[in-house]
């Protein structure tokens, strides 16, 4: 495909989200809408990755404004490679919480506010423009805060509130970061802002590298930035907070993936200790709650820091096991929050306490929570086994003694809190009524185990593409480690 | 960059971060706004150069740098659809608690409690 079609990736769900909106009730023509174009982004974004892969990144200048003052985007392995991936989820999701309409109190609002987040994810992930990452994180934040609201009561706005307050504190630090970087360089192309700080003024590359982590930081919940997470997520409807965990936070880790490898001059020691310190005290959030969305979403945190490390390690295989990582977590962390809907939907409830026994009548759903439980722990042959040997083997192999060890702990623990799930609500006497989960959902969280089993089956593909990734994003700034 | 600038910009800063510590909603509010402003001035200091409007009509003189104009443009449409959404949640939240206040995480006192701890 060529370079000139790549702003159809934001164009054509921002088109969608305002068809949608025109549609207003008729919920038919949402769900085609909705399917149609996030399907059309799929599509796309995997040509375009393929496309990169062979050899020729994508690159484009919309409306011919160039040197650093325009919009530029620009696909290559890593960006084709996560987005395509983040879009098949999106457009999972998507046709899980289609099949919960009616079931669920998601009001008509819910497509075009869907719509305007998939295009911010993808605007984020494909700009080459620090400018335009800003508003690409803008797009999908404004998303998010009303996607967080569709059904609130008290409970719902105050965490709401800290959600968006703490968002609008990174927003600005955001914005300040653009200010520092535009007058210092004049240009705001991220790799021409790094070439220009390295050559003329050294010390300010440490000031904007600060910076994009602490910015970064908050978006992808990295220690300490990372309260408002678990606080939020688990408050919003279900297919709303799959949605949250698969993306919004691996759109923050990309984002320090992008910039850091760039800057080079990776201050290790400190992202090591980030990334082992992200994994332990989310894990010890997990270890303390008794409610299934609450746990979940601890664990998002820890697993922030397992992607931390693979870039802290900053070796070509290093980069690598951590970009796959980010691809299985993504799959494997939306399937699990489908899993948790459904719970939700059959015991009524997502307190541990709220009912049991779910292996009883749904067996399968059983099955898949374990599949992808298992695989976030990183028990062979899945595979979040794979991706985590890859990256603690390089661990191993770099001497990093102890962020290796941290890892291997956290691993055990969260094989523990699964544990805590699986005895509360799919073992014992059959508890808890609820509405039931619908057909939809049931084959659409099935779809996703497939995935995740597939990224298992496909290991030795996926840490190739990876490798791929990983050596464009140190091809970006013209050298290797 | 006057004086008379970075002394602005930093009573915006300070206005709006000590306003964003409160617990009281509306003043966070306001708070996230003035900071926005401190941040947009922040962004026009950023300019190249400063001069008459970037208009490119023959006039005479040097011009100012457009594209810090242009990113404050942006900045003020976000910052006010962000402080619209806000204001409507604060009005949600009274409605719902009759409160223009932000209370501690629930489930976290309760924990809190469990392990011996005072709630507080």
């Amino acid at each position: 495909m060529s370079a000139e079609l790549l702003p159809l990736l934001v164009a054509i769900p921002l088109g969608g989200a305002a068809i949608s909106a025109i549609a207003k009730r008729n919920l038919g023509v949402q769900r085609v809408v909705g399917v149609v174009s996030v399907g059309a982004v799929f599509v796309l974004s995997v040509l375009a990755w393929l496309e990169a892969d062979s050899g020729n990144p994508l690159e484009v200048d919309v409306g011919g404004w160039t040197g650093g003052v325009g919009i530029a985007l620009a696909i290559d392995p890593m960006s084709g490679m996560i987005l395509s991936i983040a879009m098949l989820l999106v457009l999972a999701v998507l046709l899980y919480a289609i099949s919960q309409l009616g079931q669920d109190v998601l009001d008509w609002w819910f497509h075009p506010k869907y719509l305007a987040l998939t295009a911010g994810v993808a605007l984020s992930i494909s700009t080459a423009d620090l400018f335009n990452l800003f508003v690409g994180f803008e797009l999908t934040l404004i998303a998010s805060y009303t996607l967080l609201t569709v059904r609130s009561g008290g409970r719902q706005v105050r965490s709401t509130i800290s959600y968006v307050v703490v968002n609008l504190m990174a927003s600005m630090l955001f914005l300040l970061t653009v200010a520092f970087a535009y007058g210092t360089t004049g240009t705001l192309d991220l790799s021409d802002i790094v070439a220009t700080l390295r050559s003329d003024n050294p010390a300010m590359l440490s000031v904007f590298s600060a910076m994009t982590l602490v910015v970064f930081g908050i978006k992808a919940a990295l220690f300490p930035l990372y309260m408002w997470l678990p606080d939020s997520y688990p408050t919003a409807p279900a297919p709303v907070t799959a949605v949250f965990a698969g993306l919004l936070t691996k759109v923050g880790v990309y984002a320090i993936y992008r910039t850091q490898t760039l800057i080079s001059e990776v201050d290790n020691a400190l992202l090591l200790s980030i990334a082992a310190a992200t994994m332990f005290f989310g894990i010890l959030g997990a270890l303390s709650q008794r409610d299934v969305k609450r746990i979940l979403s601890f664990h998002i945190v820890s697993q922030i820091g397992y992607m931390l490390m693979g870039l802290g390690l900053f070796t070509l295989a290093g980069l690598a096991a951590g970009v796959a990582y980010i691809v299985n977590q993504i799959v494997v962390k939306t399937g699990l929050f489908l899993v948790a809907g459904e719970v939700d939907a059959e015991i009524g409830g997502s307190d541990i306490d709220a009912g049991s026994g779910l292996i009883k009548t749904r067996p399968w759903l059983a099955g898949a929570f374990a599949v992808l439980a298992l695989s976030l722990a990183g028990v062979p042959p899945l595979g979040g086994f794979v991706v985590k040997f890859a990256l603690i083997n390089e661990g191993l192999v770099t001497g990093q003694w102890g962020v290796s060890a941290v890892a291997l702990i956290v691993s055990v623990l969260t094989l523990f809190s699964m544990m805590k799930i699986w005895n509360g609500v799919f073992w014992g006497d059959r508890v808890g009524e609820g509405p039931g989960a619908k057909r939809g959902m049931r084959l659409v969280t099935g779809g996703v185990v497939v995935l995740s089993l597939l990224v298992a089956l496909y290991a030795s593909d996926l840490l190739e593409a990876s490798l791929t990734a990983a050596e464009s994003l140190l091809a970006a700034v013209g050298g290797g480690v | 960059m006057s004086l008379a600038m970075v002394v602005a910009i930093g009573v915006l800063f300070t206005i709006g971060v000590y306003l964003l510590l409160q617990r009281n909603l509306t003043r966070v509010l306001v708070g996230l706004g003035i900071l926005a402003h401190g941040v947009n001035l922040m962004i026009l200091n950023a300019s190249s150069r400063f001069g008459t409007a970037p208009i490119l009509d023959g006039r005479e003189g040097p011009i100012s740098d457009p594209l810090p104009q242009a990113l404050i443009l942006t900045a003020i449409v976000i910052a006010f659809a962000v402080t619209a959404f806000l204001l409507a949640l604060a009005v949600r939240a009274w409605g719902a608690t009759s409160e223009d206040f932000v209370e501690d995480d629930l489930e976290d006192r309760r924990i809190g409690s469990n392990r011996g701890g005072e709630s507080p």
